[in-house]
């Protein structure tokens, strides 16, 4: 836990009124804030550093324990405490209550180790009902897992959240779970959670969309001759007729051997295999005068 | 008008207190849709996501709604060439390993 310096994040003095802060957060938050910059993990940190410091230095209370313990912030607590024991005959001490109930990630350590977990103020006035923040994760998946529908159990915020995870979900799609994100303030609902899907790469299969491309080798005399060809796809095994005289490099589609297409149960993108012909080596003398004869032919 | 769907726009108003011009504005500029009928006029739960958005834009952010427009638009055209940059990586992938 690290000392935080408000006013450096905001880019102000120490001695900066309350509309130089205002100022400041505003044109700061214009430049980082989340619905400005989706996706952009280092601008929702920032921004969330930005937050912090206004939420210190546009309440006057919390400027003040900031300007007073800021740099002692470890021995705050035990300053509040002492005030607190010579104080209590006058019982004129306004108590800082914390309750740390609220399930809140948006603050430092440093900043709950001042003014507790749920001292941070939401939205426009404290005393309106606002619905909580949304939530942002991302899940990694191989091609392979996104290929069939399938639940999948994520722990959000120490919460377990059972998923349905759509066969064709593409990479960098997100899909939004209503009323997953944190609790509502003073009562509003609660936010939502995005969830951001990774798909990593396939060592045999390539997507575009929905559609699936890999290549297949076959030898010169299938390739010359025609014959079958049994290819693995993501669905099992399929046999594949090739033609006489089949040409490096060319193509089949395979109509419907695809990608499932994202909520359209049954429906599938195609497959497109590119065949590679291997050459043959270590010929006998027999083949190669073979391959002689018919090269003068 | 029967549907949980729709929220009266001024029980939306003051529940989160701001003014209906505000609605208004956003409908007029094309955000959200809204329904009317003979008494009342209601907002889309679908739309409540957009709405909250371009709430925090122009009360949190001072962002006029002319501002929110050009954003909206700029944001939109990121979000295609970020489709299109994704489309032409996994296109550029099916060569790249070969």
């Amino acid at each position: 836990m690290a000392f935080v310096d408000y006013y450096k994040t905001l880019g102000i003095e120490k001695s900066a009124t309350e509309e130089e802060i205002k100022k400041a957060y505003r044109k700061l938050a214009r430049k980082f804030h989340p619905d400005l910059n989706p996706n952009d993990k280092e601008a929702n940190k920032k921004f969330q550093q930005i937050n912090e410091a206004n939420e210190v230095l546009s309440d006057p209370e919390k400027r003040k324990k900031y300007d007073a313990y800021g740099e002692n912030w470890q021995h705050a607590e035990q300053f509040e405490q002492a005030k607190q024991q010579r104080s209590q005959s006058s019982q004129n001490w306004q108590d800082y209550t914390y309750s740390g109930a609220q399930d809140e990630g948006d603050f430092s350590d440093f900043f709950e180790s001042l003014f507790g977990r749920s001292s941070g103020r939401s939205g426009r006035s404290s005393q309106t009902k606002f619905r909580g923040n949304d939530y942002n994760a991302s899940l990694q998946l191989s091609l392979r897992d996104v290929y069939a529908t399938q639940k999948q159990t994520l722990t959000i915020n120490n919460k377990q959240v059972r998923i349905t995870i759509p066969a064709g979900v593409a990479n960098g799609q997100v899909i939004k779970l209503k009323s997953y994100g944190s609790p509502g303030v003073n009562g509003g609902p609660n936010g939502d959670l995005f969830i951001t899907f990774m798909i990593e790469d396939d060592t045999h299969f390539k997507r575009v969309n929905n559609d699936l491309y890999t290549t297949a080798e076959i030898d010169l005399y299938t390739a010359i001759l025609g014959g079958d060809y049994v290819l693995e796809t993501l669905s099992g095994k399929i046999k594949l007729k090739v033609n006489a005289e089949t040409q490096s490099g060319s193509v089949v589609r395979l109509k419907g051997k695809g990608f499932p297409i994202y909520k359209q149960e049954g429906s599938f993108g195609d497959l497109f295999v590119t065949w590679q012909i291997k050459m043959p080596t270590n010929l006998t003398e027999k083949q190669k005068e073979l391959f002689r004869e018919l090269s003068k032919l | 008008m029967q549907n949980e769907n729709l929220i009266p726009v001024a029980l939306y108003c003051k529940h989160y207190k701001v003014e209906v011009s505000f609605i208004q504005t956003l409908q007029q500029y094309g955000f959200i849709h809204t329904v009317s009928d003979e008494a009342e006029e209601f907002i889309d739960a679908d739309d409540l996501h957009t709405i909250e958005k371009l709430m925090r834009m122009h009360y949190e952010l001072d962002i006029n709604i002319q501002g929110i427009e050009a954003i909206n638009f700029l944001l939109e055209r990121v979000q295609n060439m970020q489709h299109e940059i994704n489309y032409l990586k996994s296109k550029l992938n099916i060569y790249e390993n070969e």
